[in-house]
């Protein structure tokens, strides 16, 4: 055995494979599993694998094992591979799935046998495998040897309190070889940690939810003396801060163990033309106006129609009034419902009142808009903009609904919030947010408090052909129309 | 008559199946039905999902009875677009489902009973089953002309298919499910398996059509709850166990812990289309646009339900060049999905040149390229 430690440690100074015939020599040794030899069947020892296996770098080197396809049942001899869930290069562990193969209906989902590191794929996508030919050839770590084929069986852990040897009967857990060995530094029984892993296999994770669980939060002692750290709650606990009239902290040494990873993708489909779209808003100069709306009245009036609506087979929400009421302001100041060309030098007055809406979908935000909201009533646009919503839950609004819009008002009080920054869709000027609506006490001419529904509204608008008197008067008249709807019907066409 | 216990005796299971603890108590010997008080064919899928990959099979069988809301079931490599009519789904409100075994495209309602056979992998038998459900329904009904295939499905007069066959093959353990057609609406079923998209290209598992017919037609006092206690009853005999059907739930996550994450899984569109494998769409069209028609020629290469490759033949100069090669680059990467494109179209029309005619043009174009969709 001296021999293989000076051999042991001359590779280790040197950092490279060993040469084969010096383990030759000393016959009576067996196997050496050391990180820097090659586990080898005797047979195997050919002087022409040295060139092949030599080389300078630490990476551990394994025995590569062809993966058969085993038999799939009922006969079957070939089957069709259909998905690879890895691709050469890839490091496995015994059960991962390796690739999905159908045959006759079938689909049978291989998994590996041993852990290793994928080299070799022996079929593309949709070619036919055959049972019992090799689909995959996985290079075996060399330090831990070529796991057996039935289930691994627990080996119980050894304690420093030493615990006696636990009986376990007939219990198979399954647990990767660094998995069991996680367990066995930290004295864990494999049987009391549950697994969430395929055929509830135990995974590194599952090891270190329990430890969290075992230790609790144990605080490293305070330079305080008195202060008392919190009990650990079993006694499994390896190495709890014993002399607590220690005046120096003593770090906790338990690794914080964080396995979170970066995650990137790219930015495709509709966000990516969102971002164009930004971009190009973020060229408008745009200047904010705020308000505060007192919606009693609205509200009032709203829980009478909302039946009449109702029969008429109408959702009706307090959209339909904002949006027939800023159409009535764009009556009076049609400059925010125009357009700028590119080169700003001409101003379009849009005829039509396309209202956008806001929507929050799955794609993220989209804004279908009522179209000609000049010539409908009330009832007309509530009942658009069921038929939008409706469609836009379901992912089926058509272009012809999504463009074309001339003005836009984004109800975020749904969700919350109360002032907002809105950003102009282009080619628009002028878009309106919309904060949630909020009972507050306000007082009331005669000087009382009273019980005020208020909602604020934030506008932006293009600085360039918008001046802030415009927007203000324009507020306030959709304000004046809100808070006394009664109004509204002296303007309405 | 077989009984129908409570959800009471649900709580049993929890010792079928695999807990931390060593070894494992069973309670029934030798084999379980269970049938699942949900119409969701999302949850019902979760639920054959869970048994495979967290039940203990080795001593046990299981049959699994269910049944859908109106649904359109892919096969796991399968691709939508060829099999059934998508737009046709969403107007009507029927989900679109991708199953993990394999096999073809079935339409699912209420008038469909689903039938699961659970068995560890070595037990592994598909005839068997088919047999028996044969037997089932010759004991209801013993007139009835019905018999397996060698393509495991069931012929009703030697000529109409009631029921089609899927299997799925894990490491330990194994499942073999099929339909059975009782009452199903016919009408629905052929138009929404019939595909409307033209020029796709791809190695997909291709359905193979069949005549069918209803149970139902052939012996109108069938029912779907007949069928089921039949087959039920046939299997406890078989194979030996208590013929009581136990309920469950399939949204119950004490019972079934992590189903509401494999439900959900399900019903991502990563799954449903992202799964598809690598096809082409070539394809011309007609498009009319005043006074003229136009030819159109697409080609579209997909993968994993988002175009890969996008090349969109117009006339020259129809639309701008630079408009025509940025439809082109944001299509790319993006979802095979006609809401994602309409969006996506919309949001890109802010950017363009405020023209009429330009809008109107565009228009036209994005709302047939999402028909292709």
């Amino acid at each position: 055995m001296a021999a293989v430690t000076a051999l042991r440690s001359s590779c280790r100074a040197a950092g490279r494979l060993v040469c084969i015939h010096r383990v030759r020599s000393c016959s009576s040794i067996r196997f050496i599993k050391s990180k820097y030899v090659c586990v080898f069947d005797k047979s195997a020892f050919k002087f022409s694998h040295q060139q092949r296996l030599f080389r300078t770098s630490a990476v551990s080197h394994g025995q590569i094992v062809q993966f058969k396809l085993s038999d799939i049942g009922e006969g079957i001899t070939e089957v069709t591979v259909k998905e690879w869930y890895i691709k050469e290069g890839d490091s496995v562990s015994q059960f991962d799935s390796i690739c999905e193969v159908q045959s006759d209906k079938a689909s049978v989902t291989i998994t590996s046998r041993y852990d290793g590191i994928i080299r070799k794929l022996h079929y593309n996508l949709d070619e036919i495998a055959y049972v019992g030919k090799p689909l995959v050839d996985i290079e075996i770590d060399a330090s831990k040897g070529v796991a057996p084929e039935e289930d691994v069986v627990e080996t119980p852990p050894m304690s420093h309190e030493e615990h006696t040897h636990q009986e376990i009967k007939g219990h198979k857990t399954l647990a990767t070889p660094a998995v069991r060995r996680l367990a066995m530094e930290n004295n864990i029984k494999l049987s009391e940690v549950v697994g969430t892993g395929k055929d509830n296999r135990i995974l590194k994770e599952d090891i270190l939810n329990y430890l969290a669980k075992q230790t609790g939060a144990i605080l490293p002692p305070s330079p305080k003396a008195e202060i008392i750290p919190p009990l650990p709650k079993s006694e499994t606990v390896p190495a709890a801060p014993k002399d607590k009239a220690h005046k120096i902290p003593v770090p906790f040494s338990r690794p914080v163990v964080f396995s979170g990873k970066d995650k990137t993708e790219p930015i495709t489909g509709f966000h990516k033309a969102m971002v164009k779209t930004m971009s190009a808003a973020l060229k408008i100069p745009h200047f904010g106006y705020c308000d505060e709306i007192d919606l009693t009245q609205l509200v009032q009036l709203r829980e009478e129609l909302k039946p009449l609506a109702q029969v008429r087979g109408v959702k009706l929400s307090f959209m339909p009034f904002f949006i027939k009421a800023a159409s009535l302001g764009l009556l009076q100041y049609p400059v925010l419902n125009a357009s700028l060309d590119e080169s700003c030098q001409n101003v379009t007055y849009k005829a039509s009142h396309n209202i956008g809406v806001a929507m929050d979908t799955e794609q993220g935000l989209i804004v279908p808009n009522v179209k000609n909201v000049q010539v409908c009533s009330v009832f007309e646009i509530a009942s658009e903009l069921n038929r939008l919503q409706s469609l836009g839950s379901a992912g089926q609004l058509g272009t012809n609904d999504l463009t074309g819009g001339t003005f836009t008002l984004s109800n975020i009080g749904t969700i919350g919030g109360t002032y907002a920054k809105p950003v102009i869709l282009p080619p628009e000027v002028a878009i309106g947010a919309l904060g949630k609506i909020q009972v507050l006490p306000r007082f009331n001419g005669k000087g009382e408090v009273f019980k005020a529904q208020i909602m604020n509204v934030s506008w932006s608008a293009d600085h360039r052909i918008i001046d802030g008197a415009t927007m203000a008067r324009f507020s306030n008249l959709w304000k004046s129309y809100l808070e006394n709807p009664a109004s509204m019907l002296l303007d309405l066409k | 008559m077989v009984l129908q216990s409570s959800l009471k005796n649900c709580l049993q299971l929890s010792c079928i199946f695999r807990t931390p603890k060593a070894g494992f108590r069973s309670t029934t010997s030798g084999g379980l039905i269970i049938q699942s008080v949900s119409n969701d064919v999302y949850q019902n899928l979760a639920v054959e999902d869970w048994i495979h990959d967290h039940m203990n099979l080795d001593n046990l069988r299981v049959l699994f009875l269910w049944r859908n809301s109106p649904a359109v079931v892919i096969g796991r490599h399968q691709n939508p677009w060829q099999e059934c009519n998508l737009r046709l789904l969403r107007q009507k409100n029927i989900k679109l489902a991708r199953r993990k075994s394999g096999g073809g495209t079935v339409y699912h309602d209420l008038g469909n009973i689903n039938l699961t056979f659970f068995t560890t992998r070595k037990k592994y038998e598909r005839m068997e089953n088919l047999k028996l459900v044969v037997k089932a329904l010759k004991a209801l009904r013993p007139q009835l002309d019905v018999r397996v295939t060698e393509r495991y499905d069931i012929l009703l007069d030697r000529q109409y298919k009631i029921s089609g066959t899927a299997a799925k093959l894990g490491r330990t353990t194994a499942y073999h499910h099929c339909t059975l057609l009782c009452n199903a609406d016919k009408r629905v079923l052929s138009s929404v398996l019939k595909s409307p998209y033209n020029g796709i290209k791809s190695n997909a598992t291709p359905s193979v059509p069949a005549s069918v017919k209803n149970l139902f037609e052939e012996d109108p006092s069938l029912t779907c709850e007949m069928l089921l206690d039949a087959i039920a009853e046939e299997y406890a005999m078989q194979h030996q166990i208590d013929h009581r059907i136990t309920l469950i739930n399939p949204a119950d996550e004490t019972l079934l812990p992590g189903i509401n994450n494999k439900t959900k899984e399900l019903q991502t569109w990563e799954w449903v289309y992202g799964k598809t494998p690598k096809f082409s769409v070539s394809t011309c069209f007609n498009m009319f646009y005043k006074d003229t028609v136009l030819d159109i020629k697409v080609d579209m290469d997909v993968k994993h339900g988002r175009i890969e490759v996008c090349n969109i033949d117009l006339p020259e100069q129809w639309l701008p060049p630079a408009l025509c090669s940025e439809l082109v680059k944001s299509l790319t990467g993006s979802k095979f999905c006609p809401n994602e494109t309409a969006a996506l179209v919309a949001t890109l029309l802010r950017v363009c040149p405020q023209d009429d005619e330009l809008h109107s043009r565009w228009n036209l174009l994005c709302e047939n390229m999402i028909m292709l969709m």
